[in-house]
């Protein structure tokens, strides 16, 4: 049941990213290019996302477990580290460079296209050379070594 | 490409993007960030029994969704992208090892971290949208790319 509710609401966000134009990279970097021919589009978009995501935290706030009886896996973390600063500097360093974040680009597979495609599987090397490393680090056999 | 501010567009698609995010922590008890569910439905050998499965529907549900999108409104946005292969190895790496490293994306950090008021989505927010627009600057405005 969980799992068909997630693929329903990943289904309704591929909705929402395609209807509000973020799967056009051209939109994207056009609201990051304040200088240039802005588009302020994204704004709205995060705003709209932020209001109602907003209103879906405060009512988890007030229950006990989720829905489908869960308990709710929300971080907990507050420390600002290193590791939080630059992978978001090196992430928007990259979504400047080609205008896609990571729901755009699998939304985008929907479109298909080589440079999708050479995209896509660049971020998930990218992704899963960096888990391996640190799956690597944090494994029994690599402390043992 | 130049494109038209489309604002009634753009709030109702954020509208659906929050409403996903919402339904997904009040009937799942999970944060709908792209790159944490990416990264850990892919790659994360040690998930509880039935978190890969819900992971890899809600990815595969993207690009349905947006298929289903184009199905009902034939592209109405449009799309461009740099046909560069370098610019698409560099950006994709970039994208998918900084989302790791930084634990989020503009989904978990800029909408459901800042929505919960999260310091951490917020710094790393305001971090990856100040790198981007310098990097479009640059490119644009400095190198004088398209």
């Amino acid at each position: 049941m969980r799992t068909l509710v997630a693929g329903l609401l990943g289904t309704l966000f591929g909705v929402g990213l395609a209807v509000s134009g973020m799967t056009n990279p051209a939109k994207v970097l056009n609201f990051l290019d304040i200088a240039g021919v802005w588009d302020p589009t994204l704004a709205l978009v995060m705003g709209g996302a932020f209001a109602v995501s907003a209103v879906g935290y405060a009512v988890s706030e007030r229950s006990a477990r989720a829905w489908l009886g869960d308990v709710f896996a929300i971080p907990t973390r507050r420390d600002l580290d290193a590791s939080l600063l630059g992978g978001a500097a090196l992430f928007g360093l990259g979504w400047g460079l080609v205008g896609l974040c990571p729901g755009p680009a699998l939304a985008n597979l929907a479109r298909g296209g080589t440079e999708i495609w050479i995209f896509v599987v660049a971020l998930l090397a990218g992704a899963g050379a960096y888990r391996f490393v640190i799956a690597g680090r944090a494994s029994p056999l690599a402390e043992r070594a | 490409m130049e494109t038209a501010f489309t604002p009634l567009a753009g709030l109702t698609g954020g509208i659906m993007i929050g409403l996903a995010s919402a339904l997904l922590l009040l009937a799942n008890g999970r944060i709908a960030g792209i790159s944490g569910i990416l990264g850990r439905g892919f790659f994360d050998r040690a998930q509880a029994p039935g978190e890969r499965p819900w992971r890899l529907a809600f990815l595969a549900g993207l690009p349905l969704g947006a298929w289903l999108s184009m199905l009902a409104t034939g592209d109405a946005m449009g799309f461009a992208i740099t046909p560069s292969p370098a610019l698409l190895v560099a950006g994709g790496l970039l994208v998918g090892v900084g989302t790791q490293l930084g634990s989020g994306c503009t989904s978990g950090h800029g909408v459901c971290g800042m929505a919960r008021g999260s310091r951490r989505s917020i710094v790393a927010t305001a971090t990856f949208m100040a790198t981007a627009a310098l990097t479009v600057f640059v490119a644009r405005h400095v190198l004088g790319a398209a």
